[in-house]
């Protein structure tokens, strides 16, 4: 993996130049228990428990691919992403679809939760002790109620395959 | 009628039906700029286009009517309906001159001197005489109506036989085509699942239309490459004036169609293609002239169809790759460590040109090398679901091979099942579909060492199975015994795709895959079925990569590879190597006999005495020249055939291998010399037989002394109807070191038997006359002297059928005739027992 924070630029002009209410939207995930958020322009649907067709020789991360009225979406694990383990038997997993570089992606979360406004000028850096394999893919926390909450970076997310 | 005029006369009829309209409005209105301004744009264009087309009349009509019009806009002439009466008429006449044109493809005869003369008065302020003009211009119209009325009669008139249509109003029907496809394809599946359905009957009636509405808004995407081609004469003339470099420029199969779309997706890839070919490629005349070149430097583009695909191919004569060059960069880069390149091909080692910022040029020069590489070429056209590969020699030139499919939008596939997944394997690949074990007599998976064949038709597929390819099996389970094979060709190499299951075909609509899984080479793209699903399309390409199934030899080179590897036979006809040596008529010999190929540097080659030696295999083979008038090369490179193994090797010097066919043996002795057998017709020319025996013995005297085996030699009993196959067994057999005797058929053989001589083994073709092959087993096995002799049998026909009957009857081996080296193999093995003892 390549250094963990080079975001590029345009990406994160939603989040950063753009100063209207959308752009701090945020909507918020849990992934083996932890509170994590996805900017919510980059959001394009989220769905239920979908059929997931495998792709042989795919990276691990890749569940397989699913038909969103018509578009082909490849899902992403994100537990699988992230280095937990993998969900235990019976429980199911949600869809977030994003739409990165005309492409669409679902990552499947255990929980979607609601849409939140996040300040940017509330953002934490990464706390040293974050966990490693969060670091590489988090842009920053913030404090919500007694919890923290991990901003994913989706770019970094979907930057599988070679 | 060419292009161009076709164009033109389309242009004309749509700017010469709006003509009419927009004098009368004008006639209404004098005073409307616009409408003026139209009306003198369309006159002035068809002047301009025609006298560019050589149209002097059109020419000399629309000049007179343009200075009219001239005045009238500037405003130094008003507008009258004289004036008007007299454009009309000149639209009139530019109508007449069309039909003409349209009927013979040259402009018909006729006056226009006093039309033009009352428009030149007209444009001098001179009222119009505009009845002498119509007058005048009837027996004109006259002269050229008959010949307008034939050709209304027969191509429907000057109505245009094209339409111009929009881009987007296409792309848009395609898309929606594409959605009428699949819910086509989900309706279908859907009635499936009824039992009766009512509306059985009008699903298909609606099935059929929509795939004929499918092939018919295909159709209109279609345009011929040529145009992607246009401007790349004009590119390559001021390349090699900047280059200084003499180049030419061919291009075959510009006619070639393929989807507008990925027309426009190839145009620029191909464009740098051919840049680099001019600026990389090619030398400069100096140093094409030192290595004894021509001057001008050649880049052809070609362009054909192959299965689903089309195939464009960017090739110059020039340098070739610097193969240590880009080893060097390659090193420097980290891309790979020197004992990893030494385990590589030529051909790997020139596909890291493909790697992302990989140039070799040394200087950047202001035509390419601009760090756009051809990593961007591949990229661009791998993102459409094509391939590009290369080869290239050195001071012979590269050629480039783009592979894009026809179509980026529907294509018919099978529906495969492996490992409990589905997948789609476009049926453009697919040759046939083969079902093997499952009991019965069909096919059976066979296995050589370690990987498994199917026996089709006297031919060996390599089987490639799916799951394992995949890696889609957990532990292996049962062996590939009972399934489906997909018979599949690739780049002129048959396989098979092994899978579980066969449902049917359905139409898809191709789209790519995520980038995050372009990387995986196995899969062209993904598709969603009928049913909703997602499934991914197989790659036919990538799988028989991935599988190391032989592709290199695509082009010139790799020929000779597969010539001497190859499994394929046909029945009863042979293989047979073509090449060129001395004057006359080409030379052949069967390919079984030979034992490989090889372009010796002619600096190697030596002199001892008056016959020519080379070190080869760390021994000295004799080479023997095919024609004694033949020249031995100073420098560059001879190619040798050579025949027998080891120390034994005999090398037949020819000036140039031509082809290997395979064809059917029709012997003619006509005209027979020393060193050919005759004749025969190969590819509709007569072609020389070459005697093997008879070059044989001019290599080595000693070449029928059997080498010192074991003290003793093995006697060999050949029976073996046919003069022709006797020549070109014995030879090969002796010259491994064996003691042959021969007979014509199993008669014979049973009479030397009962005359008591004793053999080690037997080698006996199944065709003969009297006795055949079979026969003569029975009866050796039957009793008496030969009884455990082993046999081989030798035969053309050579179908597991054929083999089990051969075996009942008492042969040891069943052999393919010609496959030389399987006999000599059999040989060793049958007699092995014997030599140990």
């Amino acid at each position: 993996m390549q250094t963990a924070q080079t975001t590029k630029p345009d990406d994160r002009a939603p989040a950063g130049s753009i100063t209207s209410d959308a752009a701090s939207m945020m909507l918020t995930l849990s992934v083996a228990g932890q509170l994590c958020a996805v900017p919510v322009l980059s959001v394009r649907d989220v769905l239920g428990v979908q059929t997931i067709t495998r792709i042989p020789l795919a990276p691990r991360e890749v569940a397989g691919s699913l038909n969103l009225r018509g578009r082909i979406v490849t899902a992403v694990d994100l537990r699988s992403r992230l280095g937990l383990p993998p969900r235990e038997a019976g429980e199911v997993a949600m869809s977030v679809v994003v739409e990165v570089g005309g492409e669409l992606y679902s990552l499947l979360a255990d929980q979607v939760g609601e849409v939140l406004t996040l300040n940017a000028e509330e953002r934490a850096p990464n706390p040293q002790t974050l966990d490693a394999s969060w670091k590489e893919f988090s842009l920053g926390v913030h404090r919500q109620g007694d919890q923290l909450l991990v901003l994913l970076d989706v770019d970094q997310l979907l930057a599988l395959g070679a | 009628m060419d292009d161009l005029l076709a164009d033109f006369l389309t242009e004309t009829n749509e700017g010469l039906a709006s003509l009419d309209a927009a004098l009368l409005q004008l006639e209404r209105n004098p005073a409307n700029g616009a409408v003026l301004s139209e009306v003198f744009r369309t006159v002035h264009t068809i002047k301009g286009t025609c006298g560019f087309l050589g149209l002097p009349r059109l020419e000399g009509v629309a000049h007179a009517a343009e200075n009219v019009l001239g005045l009238w806009r500037d405003g130094s002439l008003p507008v009258t309906p004289g004036g008007i009466t007299l454009i009309l008429s000149a639209a009139d006449r530019f109508k007449q001159i069309i039909a003409g044109l349209e009927a013979t493809g040259s402009e018909p005869a006729g006056d226009d001197g006093p039309l033009k003369a009352a428009l030149d008065a007209a444009a001098s302020g001179e009222a119009a005489p505009a009845e002498a003009v119509a007058d005048t211009a009837i027996p004109v119209a006259e002269t050229a109506t008959p010949e307008a009325h034939l050709d209304t009669a027969v191509t429907g008139g000057n109505a245009p036989q094209t339409i111009r249509v929009a881009v987007d109003v296409l792309e848009e029907l395609m898309v929606l085509v594409s959605e009428l496809v699949l819910t086509r394809n989900q309706l279908m599946q859907l009635a499936r699942a009824e039992e009766n359905a009512a509306f059985a009957v009008p699903l298909q009636r609606l099935s059929q239309i929509t795939s004929d509405l499918q092939d018919g808004v295909m159709k209109t995407r279609m345009q011929p490459i040529g145009n992607a081609w246009a401007k790349l004469p004009r590119l390559v003339r001021d390349l090699s004036n900047d280059l200084g470099k003499r180049i030419e420029l061919e291009m075959r199969g510009a006619d070639t169609e393929l989807d507008r779309q990925v027309m426009e997706l190839i145009k620029d890839p191909l464009t740098h293609m051919v840049r680099n070919s001019a600026d990389h490629g090619l030398e400069t005349p100096e140093q094409r002239r030192a290595t004894g070149k021509k001057e001008t430097g050649r880049i052809l583009l070609n362009a054909f169809h192959e299965g689903g695909h089309i195939v464009l191919q960017i090739g110059d004569d020039g340098r070739g790759l610097n193969t240590d060059r880009i080893k060097a960069k390659v090193v420097a880069q980290g891309l790979a460590t020197e004992a990893e390149l030494a385990t590589m091909s030529e051909r790997d080692i020139h596909r890291f040109i493909f790697r992302a910022g990989f140039s070799t040029a040394a200087e950047v020069t202001s035509v390419s090398g601009r760090g756009v590489g051809m990593d961007v070429v591949k990229t661009n056209i791998e993102r459409i679901g094509g391939t590009v590969d290369l080869t290239s020699r050195e001071h012979k030139g590269t050629t480039f091979s783009i592979k894009i499919p026809l179509t980026l939008a529907i294509a018919a596939a099978l529906i495969v099942e492996a490992g409990g997944e589905r997948f789609a394997i476009p049926q453009a690949g697919v040759l046939e579909l083969v079902r093997v074990g499952g009991g019965g007599d069909g096919p059976k998976v066979e296995r050589i060492k370690e990987s498994a064949v199917l026996r089709l038709r006297g031919q060996l597929l390599p089987l490639v199975p799916l799951k394992h390819v995949l890696q889609l099996e957990q532990a292996p389970s049962r062996p590939e015994s009972e399934g489906f094979v997909v018979v599949t060709q690739v780049a002129g190499q048959l396989f098979g795709i092994v899978v579980d299951r066969v449902f049917d075909t359905e139409e898809i609509v191709v789209k790519p895959v995520a980038p995050i899984l372009r990387h995986i080479t196995m899969f062209s793209g993904n598709t969603i079925l009928g049913d909703g699903s997602v499934i991914m399309i197989l790659d036919p390409n990538g799988i028989a990569r991935a599988s190391g199934l032989g592709l290199e030899g695509t082009t010139e080179g790799g020929t000779m590879e597969e010539a001497t590897t190859t499994t394929r036979r046909e029945e009863r006809n042979t293989a047979l190597l073509l090449f060129r040596a001395g004057a006359g008529a080409p030379k052949a010999v069967p390919l079984g006999l030979v034992a490989r190929l090889e372009n010796l540097d002619a600096a190697r080659i030596e002199r001892t005495g008056d016959s020519l030696v080379v070190q080869y295999r760390g021994t000295l083979m004799p080479l023997v020249p095919l024609d004694s008038y033949m020249t031995l090369p100073e420098t560059g490179f001879q190619s040798v055939l050579v025949f027998g193994d080891g120390d034994r090797a005999m090398g037949l010097m020819v000036e140039e291998i031509l082809d290997v066919v395979d064809t059917a043996l029709e012997m003619d002795a006509a005209g027979l010399r020393p060193g050919f057998l005759g004749s025969c017709v190969v590819d509709g020319k007569v072609t020389d037989l070459l005697d093997t025996s008879y070059w044989l013995k001019q290599g080595k005297a000693d070449w029928f002394e059997p080498a010192v085996l074991t003290g003793t030699k093995p006697r060999v009993l050949v029976a073996e109807d046919s003069d022709f196959f006797r020549n070109l067994i014995v030879p090969a057999i002796m010259a491994a070191g064996y003691d042959v005797t021969t007979v014509n058929n199993g008669r014979d053989a049973l009479r030397l038997r009962d005359a008591g001589e004793r053999f080690d083994i037997i080698i006996s073709d199944i065709h003969m006359p009297e006795l055949d092959g079979v026969g003569l087993a029975r009866a050796v096995r039957e009793g008496g002297a030969w009884v455990e002799v082993p046999m081989i049998a030798l035969s053309s026909a050579s179908s597991p059928k054929d083999v089990e009957r051969g075996r009942a009857a008492g042969f040891s081996d069943y052999i393919a005739k010609f496959d030389r080296d399987a006999l000599l193999a059999s040989l060793q093995h049958c007699l092995q027992p014997m030599l140990a003892s």
